[in-house]
């Protein structure tokens, strides 16, 4: 870890607009740092600014950034109307690493690539135009979507999947005030730019995440993984789905572990929306969000994992509703 | 600068010379609190498992700066040799531990959770996310934040379930009450 | 207090013990589940480790990586380092070394941190006044190198391989046997490099005194390791202290001197400060050992009515240049079925990634689980229930060898173990199914080769009736502190809580240390002895034959005398040293533990994810000394089986060698929740030929199978055999189509 000052902030507006690098759980700055991933030279820590509570915003929630995952997951109101998102973060992490993550901070986690952890291995990401350790290198944890030639990482994340397919709003302050960006836009893909993970500006803090009115139907987080718990997904799928006269409606889907984001294809919802479930129909959703999909070598599986896990987890949000 | 903790209900001020110090080794090398384990210095692992304010966090990813103010249990709070919680006693009764290195930080984390529990935090497996009963499968899967290498977790899951049990089986009545509250003392 | 009385015993192990001391004794201790002595210390924080209980104004070191492959380092920026805050020494020792000692070396490893054999090779030592400045000095650290990693061998397909011709054997012609079979099986299995990944990371503290250096630090043979730092350091082993009282796991990976003890010792000499060297996890990964990956070839025939007619193992593994250990993958399959003729094959590649060494049952922890798949292979082509199968094929006595065994109880594990497990209700391949579910059982048998070792150890009895144990064996995990209190509680007849085990420090007298399982049978043994010359000088002081003496409670009785030890003592203490070797009936019997493991798993026909669901094994290892940790060491070992059955794998990039997944995120151990209940069973069983306690190893055993199981549990719940581990998803895709 580099020296670096560190300075507590008394409200947001201490760590709008500064250069200084804000750390608020710190579970995956600290982890970076101390490899010297990240050498931030000045740090404001968050975690006094208040932003640490869940409140009604209309039909909706507004959920601060410095609420913590565990609060996020347990939050009665979260648990009975947007069900997915306390499913998905329960889904990841552990209880302890839960307890101190804060939405802000796990939304702004970074890729898991072993090279981006690897200071002697070349890594676009960490180091502008060192080249891609993991394009023919392990690449089996990596993206099959949206990946470009120069980065092939995944966002690790399983909060900000469910958000994704929940359409939640990303609410920002910078220098030059505030505004708000959708969950589906908050991350970006890699491109020639891989270094820059998301649409955040430098100066920009992260307050809040909005979550619109309650979608209803069934909430689904399928996260697939090497071990049990304690383990980033290979591939997650978040699906919401109502059923309406025994047809599905107000379908949402996400996924996690294939992307430098979390990928959602309005393509496929719309292919389901409105109709019967039928395994065929589920086929063809998934063909739709495989659209484009590549492997690298170790990931190919990713291709019909995905496929079989979203069909499964279709069958399931839809075997026996009306 | 100036960190005031208060750990195990003692309060102290610790003059750090640098802000890099995590909470982990403050505790271990300025504190010689050293029943708080480094198993892998980055989240992966429990071992370092603290309770801050209430809560079990990991000691190692947390900055000592950063917790001017709180108030810190370590497993040297829980209990001492002659004087274990039921949770220590349970462990050694049901044999959750061989090395013993990741067995602090097994009883921190277990005493917190049971608080959690109590509190009906629902967790993955809580299909329902209703408030949970005291199964194996979800002592398991709360416990999953504390890696063993040796191996000991049917020990560990036997012997949170039998403290639990001195103070009530079912969650979301008293059990773990008790245990939190020594852990907090 | 006047001088003790020494008394001694030392015996080597000729012949087939009759005494059966432990069986005559009556204190009733031993083989109870005695709680750890060291229990409350461990539950409570206060058991200190290698980075704990440091001498006042310690600094600290951290190891510098070395960034390429294979070359040498020319240059370094250590004036840029020595100006960084804190930074005291930038060390290039040449003593410092490129890998750990192999177990039992008790000589120096290859030293010398110029040349560059492997990525990640530590190169210097940079100490620090604080960890925080160590750290980040080491990061900066920056190497000129004359760099040939072009010319490094990264995969075993490219490796060059020996055949040491002592590792070869054959008899009969397996050719012939697999032509003429009725039914037979030739396949190929893979198993990855692995990590022992104990939770304590390597750590060890140096201070010296005059010419004399202190070191604690975390390892598991005291007395060799004592040797192995002498040697590096160019020292007399007199001048070397170690202290390791508790150590955080080891599975191996501590058997032998490392990089942090050598380099901690030359920069607390050089500095005149005591150095603390703690391993970062991922240093752990990539500087210590791994177990060697293995290609095996595994060749099995049998005729018509399931009579083994031929069995071939073949294995190739790997480990750096010049490092003589190399995993003896075929080592329990020469005694373990039936078959005429045979075939053995060893070969060792020579590759640029991390040093290969022991791990938790080297050997027959890769081996059995291999062969026991292709048992199952064989069994399932014959149309014999592979339990049946096994029990049709166990030899009277070694096949190869034509020695008898000792105590083998193979057969029994198996029938008892079956019907615990209610294993009659295994389906049909692919046929039982819940939901999306596919639902198995597995079996396989466990061996593990059981060793005796020298161990020396001391028992003290002191004028008040107590007793204190002492001896530099160690306690891993194991229960050393346990059974060796249980062992002097049992022959000096006293209650637990009289007698005091002291473990862990160098000066004490020299043990087998913990390592191979031997530990237990080894040290144990010795301390029986030592106790047993105790209560022979007792017998005398109460002038009785020994035999006749019983010892209880702190009682001494005899015919119809009872006095308390503290008056039989009549203020003396009564010292006694007792020492076990290896004799004949090693070389005599063919000595094995055994058991039979099942497991049920439940599959996925959805994303091929693995969940054991059930796990129960049956084993018979000679005495149990306590019924508690023997459990827990059993329970242990099969979980390190669920790992490498389904989730623990090196992933190590082909262009250089490096460890990718090199932590505790990436390299999956099990979880709590990957855990399920599991059933142990210990048969009632004595080995007459192992030692005088009659007891054998156990903590290896258990992992000696379980992934054979698991697998076999797989391709029973989803009609699809896995010859790679670890079984992960994509493999399981890839099949079930
Ligand atoms: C072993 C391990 C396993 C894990 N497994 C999972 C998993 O399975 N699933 C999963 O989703 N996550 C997982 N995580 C990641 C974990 O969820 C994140 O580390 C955590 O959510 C980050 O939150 P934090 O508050 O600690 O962030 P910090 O570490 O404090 O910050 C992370 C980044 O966010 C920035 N930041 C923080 N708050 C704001 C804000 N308000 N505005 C702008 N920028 C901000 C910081 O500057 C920093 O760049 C795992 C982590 C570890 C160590
Ligand atoms: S995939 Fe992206 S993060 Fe990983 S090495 Fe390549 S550029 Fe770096
Ligand atoms: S040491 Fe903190 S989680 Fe491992
Ligand atoms: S007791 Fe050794 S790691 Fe848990």
């Amino acid at each position: 870890m580099r020296q670096f000052d560190y300075s507590r902030a008394a409200s947001p507006a201490d760590a709008i607009g500064t250069d200084a690098r804000i750390i608020a759980g710190g579970t995956n700055l600290l982890d970076l740092m101390k490899l010297q991933v990240e050498t931030p030279d000045r740090l404001i820590d968050v975690n006094h600014v208040g932003l640490d509570r869940i409140e009604r915003d209309g039909d909706g929630v507004r959920i601060g950034a410095l609420v913590r995952n565990a609060d996020c997951a347990a939050d009665e109101t979260v648990r009975r109307d947007w069900p997915l998102l306390s499913h998905a973060i329960l889904a990841g992490a552990s209880p302890q690493l839960r307890n101190r993550a804060s939405t802000g901070g796990n939304l702004m986690q970074r890729t898991r690539c072993y090279y981006f952890y690897d200071l002697d291995a070349p890594c676009n990401k960490r180091e502008p135009g060192s080249g891609c350790g993991a394009i023919g290198g392990i690449n089996r944890i990596h993206a099959i979507l949206g990946a470009s030639e120069s980065c092939i990482a995944t966002y690790p994340g399983d909060m900000a999947v469910a958000m994704s397919a929940l359409d939640a709003v990303v609410e920002v302050e910078g220098p030059n005030g505030r505004r708000d960006i959708p969950a589906t836009e908050f991350h970006r893909l890699p491109g020639d730019t891989p270094e820059r993970d998301n649409t955040l500006e430098p100066g920009e803090m992260i307050l809040s995440v909005r979550l619109p009115a309650p979608l209803g139907g069934r909430h689904i987080y399928r996260k697939v993984r090497d071990r049990r718990s304690y383990a980033f997904a290979l591939v997650s799928v978040a699906a919401v789905v109502a059923m309406d006269g025994g047809r599905m409606s107000n379908v949402r889907l996400a996924f996690g572990g294939v992307a430098h984001k979390p990928w959602r294809v309005p393509e496929a919802e719309a292919l389901l929306e409105g109709q019967a479930p039928a395994p065929d129909l589920f086929d063809r959703a998934a063909e739709a969000v495989l659209d484009g999909a590549r492997g690298q070598g170790h990931n190919d599986f990713k291709i019909p994992l995905l496929r079989r896990t979203l069909s499964a987890v279709l069958a399931e949000a839809t075997e026996g509703a009306e | 600068m100036d960190v005031t903790l208060t750990v195990n209900g003692a309060q102290q001020t610790l003059q750090l010379d640098d802000p890099r110090v995590s909470l982990l080794d403050a505790l271990r090398q300025r504190l010689d609190l050293t029943g708080t384990k480094k198993g892998c210095d980055h989240g992966q692992c429990g071992a370092c498992t603290v309770i801050v304010n209430g809560r079990r966090i990991n000691s190692c990813l947390t900055l000592a700066v950063m917790h001017d103010g709180d108030e810190i249990t370590t497993i040297e709070g829980i209990g001492t040799p002659d004087n274990l919680a039921p949770l220590q006693r349970a462990f050694i009764k049901h044999d959750g531990f061989q090395c013993g290195y990741c067995t602090p930080g097994q009883i921190v984390s277990a005493t917190a959770m049971l608080e959690e529990l109590r509190q009906g935090w629902p967790s993955q497996l809580t299909g329902d996310l209703g408030a949970a009963d005291l199964t194996d499968e979800e002592i398991r899967e709360r416990m999953s934040g504390n890696i063993c290498r040796c191996s000991c977790y049917p020990n560990i899951v036997d012997a949170i379930r039998d403290a639990a049990g001195e103070t009530g089986s079912q969650a979301g009545g008293q059990p773990g009450a008790r245990l939190a509250a020594e852990g907090a003392a | 207090m006047s001088e003790p009385i020494e008394v001694s015993l030392s015996h080597r192990m000729n012949f087939a013990d009759k005494e059966d001391l432990l069986d005559r004794t009556t204190q009733g201790i031993i083989g109870t589940p005695m709680d750890r002595p060291e229990g409350p210390l461990k539950v409570s924080g206060t058991a200190t480790y290698a980075d704990e209980d440091h001498p006042p104004g310690t600094v600290y070191g951290w190891l510098v990586r070395s960034s390429i492959s294979k070359g040498w380092v020319t240059g370094f920026n250590t004036r840029e380092l020595r100006a960084m805050p804190g930074v005291l020494a930038v060390i290039r020792d040449k003593r410092m070394l490129r890998n750990p000692a192999q177990g039992q070396a008790s000589k120096a490893p290859y030293q010398g941190p110029a040349e560059i054999f492997y990525k990640g090779q530590p190169i210097a030592l940079v100490v620090a006044e604080t960890f925080e400045q160590a750290r980040d000095a080491a990061i900066k650290a920056r190497a000129d190198y004359d760099d040939r990693s072009e010319k490094g061998v990264f995969v075993p397909a490219e490796a060059k391989y020996e055949a040491p011709r002592s590792q070869q054997s054959s008899q009969g012609d397996l050719d012939a046997a697999m032509d003429g079979a009725a039914f037979a099986v030739d396949v190929e299995y893979h198993t990855p490099s692995m990590s022992h990944a104990a939770m304590e990371p390597h750590a060890a503290v140096a201070w010296w005194d005059g010419g004399s250096v202190t070191l604690r630090g975390s390892y598991q043979m005291l007395g060799s390791n004592k040797a192995e730092l002498a040697d590096s350091l160019g020292i007399s082993p007199k001048k070397v202290r170690i202290l390791s009282p508790y150590v955080g796991g080891g599975f191996g990976s501590k058997l032998g001197i490392s990089h942090e003890g050598v380099a901690a010792a030359i920069a607390a000499q050089k500095l005149g400060r005591p150095v603390a060297v703690a391993l970062h996890r991922r240093q752990q990964f990539e500087t210590t050992i791994r177990r060697s990956e293995s290609r095996q070839r595994v060749r099995l025939s049998c005729d018509a009515e399931g009579r083994m007619t031929g069995v071939g193992h073949e294995a190739w593994v790997s480990n750096l240049p010049a490092e003589t250990f190399s995993e003896p993958v075929s080592q329990a399959t020469p005694f373990t079925y039936e078959g005429e003729n045979r075939k053995i094959g060893h070969h060792v590649g020579r590759l640029n990634i991390t040093c290969a060494g022991s791990m938790r049952a080297p050997g027959e922890a890769i081996g059995v689980p291999v062969t026991e798949a292709a048992m199952d292979e064989l069994a399932h082509a014959a149309g014999i229930d592979p339990v049946e199968f096994r029990l049709r094929n166990i030899p009277e006595k070694d096949p190869s060898s034509g020695r008898p065994f000792s105590s083998h109880r193979l057969a029994d594990c198996l029938r008892r173990g079956a019907e615990s497990f209610g294993w009659h209700n295994r389906q049909a391949p692919g046929a039982r199914r819940e939901g999306e579910w596919l639902i198995g059982m597995g079996v396989t048998s466990a061996i593990r080769v059981n060793m005796l070792e020298p161990s020396t150890a001391r028992v003290i009895l002191l004028p008040d009736g107590t007793a204190r144990v002492e001896t530099d064996m160690t306690d891993i995990g194991t229960g050393s502190y346990s059974i060796l209190t249980q062992i002097a509680a049992e022959v000096l007849g006293l209650p637990a809580d009289r007698v005091t085990t002291v473990l862990g420090d160098s000066d004490l007298p020299q043990s087998s240390g913990s390592g191979g399982s031997f530990g237990a049978a080894s040290s144990g043994s010795s301390v029986m002895l030592a106790a047993k010359a105790v209560r022979q000088k007792l017998a005398k002081r109460m002038e009785c034959d020994p035999d006749e003496l019983t010892l209880k409670d702190g009682y001494a009785i005899a015919e119809n005398r009872r006095r308390t030890l503290a008056e039989v003592l009549a203020g003396d203490t009564l010292q006694g040293t007792g020492t076990i070797k290896k004799g004949l009936t090693s070389l005599g019997h063919q000595q094995a533990s055994w058991g039979a493991q099942f497991a049920e798993v439940a599959v996925s026909s959805v994303t091929g994810e693995v969940h054991v669901r059930r796990l129960a094994a049956t084993f018979a290892c000679g005495r149990i000394l306590n019924a508690k940790t023997a459990r827990s060491q059993c329970i242990g070992g099969m979980i390190f089986g669920i790992g490498q059955a389904l989730h623990e794998k090196v992933e190590t990039d082909a262009r250089d060698g490096s460890f990718v997944n090199r932590d505790l995120a990436e390299y999956h151990v099990p979880a709590n929740l990957d855990v399920p209940h599991i059933d142990i069973e210990f048969l009632d069983d004595r080995d007459p030929y192992a030692n005088p306690m009659q007891a054998k190893g156990i903590g290896e055993l258990a992992c000696c199978g379980t992934a054979g199981a698991i697998v076999n549990a797989i391709a029973n719940a989803t009609g699809h055999r896995f010859r790679s581990f670890p079984v992960t998803l994509d493999k399981v895709l890839e099949k079930l189509g």
